[in-house]
């Protein structure tokens, strides 16, 4: 093996779109590959967890795991890969966040089981067969990881030193974030590699908000046809921008759908959805109690809403164990 | 716990202007009221952040409550008018965390009315004792040591 720095990829519970953001570097990534030797990559080489076993501690350079942690194996993989790894980075949404597998911890194990493998629409299953941990067959005995009732962000599982936001991360501050570690430019530990300001500050349509923002209805995007120019919030729709953290490029807004948070908050915020709803809460329109009550119901899901990126690292993280049925 | 009697820890975040004067009327005129609540004196009912509502219950409030000056009275204007917003919509939330409407309270209490301080404290005591303890843990201890 070469002298250049050694690089790994992981996934965990995440929709593999993590890994797509690094094969979209396009020809990019063949300056990575120069730069780098990529030692283990499960999407994509073939090398086991005895190949990780048998590195020595810390010999890898950086690590980037995308996905949160749910099940067993992902927990033992990502302690696994901490020992070995110099640095890790949390790439992308569910892994520095909790991500869309997140609004898992609405529900748990039981309910999340019932649901998958017996009550969707489209589940065939006549036996009523579940993943067992574990079941014997022929004498032997197969195991599977355990499932865990709570989803966790990489950080309530092990010691993370940077976050690479977004769903899945743009490409640049990928490559900004690859270069700054094999030139040893990094922020200090813990930072999140994106800037620390809100997305509304980006906004092409920040200019079209009027002074005194007020709404007296909230609509869902496929309730109204949006206009391709103004403030989401303007038209009554739900966009998460004064609650998230700059740097995807407004994609969604350049593709007219609001900002759903796939950021997360910018450092001085310890809890997304709550700053969100402090702000929309602030531009309802209206001073009596009647009145904010029946705007509030037009708010259908508020957790869901607020939270869609980022439940399992807000300050409560999950629904109430006792209340799900 | 189950030997004890159980008693409610409530957090009361109330506004520098009417609330807390209240209750500090309340104190001065020998009003005796349940001890269970935690007082946080605040500039404004409006200053209250709902990270400050859901931290509370994370670190073990069973019951949270917010106290301003009666609508009309915000030493600020709309302070207690952004508050009552935010408590409508938080308290929709809160219930989708599973944490029940009647834990988390709001209250108008100008400074002239310590026995209003009096009874929204023994009211909310004895509604949230009958809840009983919300044990917030967070879905904590679950996974491998």
């Amino acid at each position: 093996m070469s002298d250049k720095p050694k690089v790994a990829f992981y996934w965990c519970s995440s929709c593999g779109g993590c890994e797509e953001s690094i094969v979209d570097l396009a020809e990019d990534i063949l300056k990575v590959v120069e730069a780098v030797d990529i030692v283990f990559w499960p999407v994509a080489l073939d090398f086991k967890k005895k190949d990780v076993e048998a590195m020595e501690d810390g010999s890898i350079a950086v690590t980037f795991i995308n996905g949160a942690v749910r099940l067993s194996e992902q927990e033992e993989m990502v302690k696994l890969l901490r020992k070995k790894s110099g640095l890790i980075v949390a790439h992308g949404s569910c892994s520095h966040l909790g991500g869309i597998p997140g609004l898992g911890n609405f529900w748990n194990k039981e309910t999340i089981f019932n649901r998958a493998y017996h009550t969707t629409p489209s589940t065939d299953n006549p036996d009523g067969t579940v993943p067992l941990e574990k079941v014997e067959v022929e004498g032997k005995e197969l195991t599977l990881p355990s499932f865990y009732d709570t989803v966790y962000a990489l950080d309530q599982v092990i010691d993370v030193d940077y976050y690479l936001p977004g769903c899945a991360p743009p490409r640049d501050l990928i490559l900004n974030a690859v270069q700054a570690i094999l030139e040893g430019k990094l922020p200090p530990k813990g930072a999140v590699l994106s800037p620390n300001k809100s997305l509304c500050e980006d906004c092409k349509r920040n200019d079209s908000k009027p002074d005194k923002l007020t709404i007296k209805e909230i609509k869902r995007p496929w309730e109204v046809i949006l206009d391709p120019e103004t403030c989401f919030l303007a038209q009554g729709v739900i966009c998460m921008g004064p609650a998230t953290r700059t740097g995807c490029g407004e994609r969604c807004i350049e593709a007219n759908m609001p900002c759903r948070g796939c950021f997360g908050p910018t450092d001085q915020v310890f809890d997304q959805g709550a700053k969100f709803l402090s702000a929309l809460a602030s531009i309802l329109d209206a001073d009596d109690e009647k009145e904010i009550e029946k705007i509030v119901d037009t708010i259908v899901d508020p957790a869901g809403s607020f939270y869609r990126f980022s439940l399992p690292h807000s300050i409560l993280r999950r629904r109430r164990m006792e209340d799900i049925k | 716990m189950s030997h004890e009697a159980y008693e409610p820890k409530l957090v009361g975040f109330l506004c520098t202007w009417c609330s807390y004067t209240g209750a500090d009327l309340a104190g001065t005129s020998r009003m005796a009221y349940a001890p269970n609540m935690r007082i946080i004196r605040v500039m404004c009912s409006g200053r209250v952040d709902p990270q400050f509502v859901l931290k509370a219950f994370k670190e073990g409030a069973d019951g949270v409550l917010i106290s301003g000056c009666h609508p009309g009275d915000c030493h600020y204007q709309e302070g207690n008018y952004k508050a009552l917003r935010r408590h409508r919509l938080l308290s929709k939330m809160l219930e989708q965390f599973g944490i029940e409407k009647e834990r988390f309270r709001l209250e108008w209490v100008s400074a002239a009315e310590g026995a209003k301080f009096q009874q929204v404290c023994n009211e909310f005591t004895e509604e949230v004792r009958l809840l009983g303890p919300l044990n917030w843990n967070g879905g904590k201890n679950e996974r491998q040591a």
